[in-house]
């Protein structure tokens, strides 16, 4: 027995050596079974909680043309959370299964989504800089070995630039607009900006599932690489903005050709993902209140279709 | 545990004269919902004209490790290819 798993891992190294795609049913390591689990339903849960912030704004865009784009955005975020589970459950967990360990706190979603989105300047940053820093990782995962969460991640790439270009329009129009505007940009910048570098993920020295996810393919670049690269493409466009990166440490390095960065506060970072950010208790009472008020629609909705199949083939 | 809604899988068609194709999974308690499901999942850009569900348990898949018997005969007859066959270059639409 313990020779034919041997065989069986041998042959799926090579197949990731050869860059080839692990499907559900091909035989995989059971911490490769795992680990997607882990990582595709805290993606998938990042999607729905996500949902939460901008939920919030829909009834108070300040005009039809945004509170229709926000609608939009929502909805792709839903859809992109039911791609992932859809992918999640092709590594045998259930649905329900993975809803329960959201609501027991057992599984984790982005800590991003337990800062308070209390400005309408906030709706563009967090198209900006989330949706932006979220884009950077799921490029990268367009290519990651396993097959279903690749594909979803093809879906959501797609679907996710307009996520992006809306929020910077709105900084744009907000940037343009009155000296109050302006400072309400900037504000949102100043709140959203450090906790949108905590995104990518502790440093690597302390990530712990960094090296293993490198090896299997899941992940194609590391924390730091990703992080370095967003405030390299974001830099400049806070200047288009006029607004100004809140870093005094911000600096362009000839040397290196990449911008340095100010050291981020890793204890807020741990705080926040320990349960203790602004809204952590505010966004799961409210995805648990959603669950638990809509189980009676689903069990009518099931026993309704029971119902309907049993009066069939009875006539 | 409370019992699941079923999973379906979904097919679309993203214009006429195309085969249907696999995009994905979904949820629902009957074919028209997971229909009307499939249509607000997979279709927001306007990426289908025709969607086919199909309950999941109703598929068979081959199996990965059962593939050397099923896909290995075909792999050493190349003569089965246009490009096997050794032809003059004057030869034209052929």
């Amino acid at each position: 027995m313990e020779l034919i798993n041997i065989n069986f891992e041998k042959g799926f190294e090579a197949k990731i050596a050869a860059g080839q795609s692990i499907e559900p049913k091909d035989w995989m390591p059971e911490k490769y079974r795992k680990t997607h689990i882990r990582q595709i339903s805290q993606h998938a849960h990042s999607e729905i909680v996500g949902m939460l912030p901008e939920g919030n704004w829909i009834t108070r865009a300040p005009s039809l043309k945004r509170k229709v784009t926000l609608l939009a955005k929502v909805q792709d975020e839903a859809g992109h959370g039911l791609y992932l589970y859809s992918a999640a459950e092709t590594l045998g967990i259930t649905r329900d299964e993975l809803y329960e360990q959201l609501h027991s706190g057992k599984a984790k979603y982005s800590s991003i989504f337990n800062y308070p989105a209390v400005t309408w300047a906030d709706m563009g940053t967090v198209g900006w800089l989330v949706d932006g820093a979220a884009i950077m990782n799921q490029v990268m995962l367009t290519r990651t070995s396993f097959g279903p969460y690749a594909r979803a991640m093809v879906k959501i790439c797609k679907e996710e630039s307009f996520h992006q270009r809306q929020g910077f329009e709105i900084m744009l129009t907000l940037c343009k607009g009155t000296e109050v505007q302006k400072r309400m940009a900037q504000d949102a910048l100043n709140r959203w900006w450090w906790p949108s570098l905590m995104m990518f993920g502790p440093r690597d020295e302390e990530s712990t599932h960094t090296e293993q996810a490198i090896k299997w393919k899941i992940k194609l670049k590391t924390n730091d690489e990703l992080r370095q690269q967003f405030v390299d493409q974001t830099v400049p466009q806070a200047e288009i903005l006029g607004l100004t990166i809140p870093d005094t440490d911000l600096k362009w390095n000839e040397n290196r050709g990449h911008y340095d960065f100010g050291k981020i506060n890793w204890e807020e970072f741990w705080q926040v993902v320990a349960g203790n950010g602004p809204c952590n208790k505010e966004r799961l009472e409210a995805r648990k209140n959603a669950w638990n008020n809509g189980e009676w629609v689903r069990e009518a909705a099931l026993a309704y279709a029971e119902k309907q199949v049993e009066l069939k083939e009875a006539v | 545990m409370k019992k699941e809604w079923p999973v379906w899988e979904v097919f679309i068609r993203s214009k006429a004269g195309l085969d249907h194709r696999h995009v994905g999974s979904i949820h629902a308690t009957d074919a028209r919902m997971a229909i009307e499901n499939a249509r607000d999942v997979y279709t927001r850009r306007q990426e289908g004209v025709s969607i086919w569900v199909i309950p999941s348990k109703g598929i068979t898949a081959s199996d990965p490790s059962e593939s050397g018997e099923l896909f290995e005969p075909a792999v050493d007859k190349i003569y089965r290819h246009p490009t096997f066959y050794d032809l003059p270059d004057e030869l034209t639409h052929m």
